[in-house]
């Protein structure tokens, strides 16, 4: 996957680029002020597929079912809402921890099988709880979805407004807060203990560490994550759909993964950012045929840029670097 | 002295103010999804929109009607919140148009409200809609306004034993209800109700059962498309028509893709609806005429295409009503809840207190007119509410 990929330790320092790239929303604030419901829900995505990239690009588990946590988070914080819980923290943080749960359960099923039965074990996990919620439809609300959702202000001072200026700041201080979690873990010896499973799944039991355990933590604390990002989004809509347990989500979350490149931290972030500003304004173009120039763009990525987009630069750089040094 | 000078800066006021109107265009923000397995729904949407547009100019009271349109994608709630809001505050839209499923629709209300935009809901059918949007007014229908109708007809029409067959998510569970509702009001029995999963069902088995249990007659809804020509020809395939298990099934479940690929095996098939593109009125030959000069006759129009026409003509009178000037939302909501015209369905009343369309129903069978296969209107039930 990574043939020509040096292998470091981990370094957890900040890059310069990293601290640009946490810069950018705040210009994004004042230049484009029209679109900040937009780019909140860039930051709620991109959340979304940090919490796939720890599964899959960090611990190597194949999910095509990863919308199932992002929806019970979602589910968890509609229905707190709509039941005169509007506190917004305490909201998603019980989201997190539901869907934390309920992964921590589907762990077991998931971890037993490789590649194509945790694609198939995800899947079937994703369908079911889609079922169950249209089922339910006197809990969720069916296809109708969950409204009815009265949020409180955010740490009592800011009520969500029409321009998504709460909703902009709000889910930015979120996705950085989980960021920053991550990062740590990733940069921690478990982060690269999930490194090892993701190259060497047969050599970590002969160093002593355990492959199922690793697998176990990291596949609850994505489900978590995600369902914190499912919680945002259904808090920042005040509205919960079906869909957002829908087949649709997770395989459009794997595109933006792939398209920002996996492993990485920031290329779900990337990813998500890409494909939600390239549909919008593509379909703004024309709202028939933006599909095919997505489409397009993923064909592109994947032939010449190998690991997404941050794979692409992080290849040209090092071309760069090699070149400067002979 | 003064006084005529006050008058004379009022009236240059005035007129400065018309001259500004008239400068800037009227926006509407359409919401459909023109991609994805919806599209077909877009398409109809937008060409009846388009076919108003071109059956009656692109300018009221001298203020040019500007239609943007936007692509939600299909059942997409935070979608549909996003684009609203984007063309609130960034295109400053007079009015809201959606023509999508109730998630979106509802999350685009919540947008309306607050802005305090009127917003026209032009498809989305599941009960009470307008309830949750303050500032919202269906054209479209509801799923019990068409199907309780079809219920008390079947029953008034000698048929006793029934089975109902829906498609298991919310508006096919509305639709059991409501025809139920219908048929044991008016003396039949249900004698059991089936119900098929939502996502690519084999109704092959379901159908059998029903043979089996041998009603008088079925009562069907699924999502029209695909599931709708699926469940007829498996109807048939079956043999239940032979058996004399009569089909009664909701009018959106029947109509071209079932006609070209069943042709005369239809014919006489009983249905439900609040539109048929058979309408023997001058408006709907106005409607059909402007509608096959936007698409090129290559669609035909629907009920959905039907809402969004009458959508835009609402929107017509409320600019012509108050002479272009838009500035106070809750009057133009006011209007728009206040309506009633003659829409080529019929008349159509909406009701100042729930802003729900109420109107007629049609019991239609299929019949050769104007040289094809079409669904004609028999028997009126008038003013249904939703």
């Amino acid at each position: 996957m990574t043939g020509s990929q040096t292998y470091r330790l981990p370094d957890g320092r900040w890059q310069k680029a990293e601290i640009v790239f946490w810069l950018l929303p705040i210009v994004v604030y004042f230049v484009a002020s029209d679109y900040l419901l937009l780019a909140s829900q860039i930051f709620i995505v991109g959340l979304f597929a940090l919490s796939l990239d720890l599964i899959l690009g960090y611990a190597g588990i194949v999910s095509l079912g990863h919308a199932a946590f992002f929806g019970v988070g979602a589910y968890t914080a509609g229905l707190l809402a709509s039941h005169g819980w509007g506190e917004p923290l305490s909201g998603l943080l019980l989201g997190g921890i539901v869907a934390a749960l309920v992964g921590w359960v589907a762990s077991f099923m998931v971890v037993r099988g490789r590649d194509l039965t945790q694609l198939m074990v995800t899947l079937g996990i994703g369908l079911m709880l889609f079922e169950a919620a249209n089922k339910a439809a006197f809990i969720t609300g069916g296809v109708d979805g969950l409204s009815g959702m009265a949020m409180d202000k955010v740490l009592g001072i800011f009520e969500f407004d029409l321009y998504g200026k709460v909703a902009y700041w709000y889910s930015l201080a979120v996705l950085f807060v989980v960021f920053l979690v991550v990062r740590r873990t990733v940069y921690s010896p478990f982060g690269l203990g999930l490194r090892g499973l993701h190259y060497g799944p047969k050599r970590m039991p002969a160093i002593g560490a355990s492959v199922y355990r690793r697998q176990v933590v990291v596949f609850t604390v994505g489900a978590g994550v995600a369902g914190i990002a499912g919680a945002l989004l259904a808090q920042t809509t005040q509205f919960v759909g079906l869909d957002s347990l829908s087949f649709h989500r997770s395989a459009e979350l794997m595109i933006m993964l792939v398209l920002g490149g996996t492993g990485r931290l920031y290329g779900g972030l990337v990813g998500a950012a890409i494909f939600m500003v390239a549909q919008n304004y593509l379909a703004d173009l024309n709202p028939v045929y933006w599909q095919f120039w997505i489409g397009l763009l993923l064909v592109l990525v994947v032939m010449f840029a190998h690991g997404g987009v941050l794979g692409g630069l992080a290849a040209l750089r090092q071309r760069r670097t090699k070149e400067a040094t002979k | 002295m003064k006084q005529i000078r006050s008058l004379l800066l009022g009236v240059v006021a005035v007129g400065f103010a018309a001259l500004v109107h008239a400068a800037e265009p009227i926006k509407v923000g359409l919401l459909t999804p023109y991609s994805g397995p919806f599209a077909d729904m877009g398409r109809l949407i937008d060409a009846g929109v388009k076919a108003y547009v071109k059956a009656h100019g692109d300018t009221v009271a001298g203020r040019k009607i500007e239609v943007i349109t936007r692509d939600t994608t299909g059942p997409a709630p935070e979608v549909g919140k996003r684009l609203a809001q984007e063309l609130v505050v960034r295109d400053q839209v007079d009015f809201l148009m959606v023509g999508g499923f109730t998630p979106e629709t509802l999350t685009a209300g919540t947008v309306a409200s607050a802005a305090k935009k009127p917003l026209l809901v032009v498809n989305a059918s599941s009960s009470n809609i307008t309830d949750k949007i303050p500032y919202g007014v269906r054209y479209s229908f509801s799923f019990r306004q068409i199907t309780q109708p079809l219920g008390a007809w079947a029953a008034k029409n000698g048929i006793r034993r029934m089975m109902t067959l829906v498609s298991d998510y919310g508006p096919g569970i509305d639709c059991e209800n409501a025809f139920k509702d219908g048929f044991t009001s008016n003396g039949g029995t249900i004698v059991e109700s089936v119900r098929t999963p939502l996502k690519s069902p084999e109704f092959g088995p379901f159908i059998q059962k029903v043979k089996d249990a041998k009603p008088e007659a079925l009562f069907v809804w699924v999502p029209s498309g695909d599931q709708a020509l699926n469940v007829v020809k498996t109807y048939y395939e079956r043999g239940l028509d032979k058996a004399g298990i009569r089909l009664v099934i909701l009018g959106d479940d029947i109509d071209e893709p079932v006609f070209n690929a069943l042709g005369d095996k239809v014919k006489g098939l009983v249905t439900s609806l609040h539109y048929s593109t058979a309408h023997p009125t001058a408006e709907n030959k106005k409607f059909l005429k402007a509608f096959a000069e936007v698409t090129g006759n290559a669609i035909q129009p629907t009920f959905m295409s039907v809402a969004a026409y009458d959508g835009m003509a609402a929107i017509y009178e409320a600019v012509k009503r108050q002479n272009g000037d838009l500035a106070d939302g809750a009057k133009t909501l006011d209007i728009l809840a206040n309506l009633q015209f003659e829409s080529p369905r019929g008349k159509i009343v909406i009701d100042p207190k729930t802003r729900d369309v109420v109107q007629a129903v049609y019991i239609r069978r299929v019949e050769p007119h104007n040289g094809r296969l079409e669904n004609v209107e028999f028997e009126t039930i008038p003013d249904v509410k939703p």
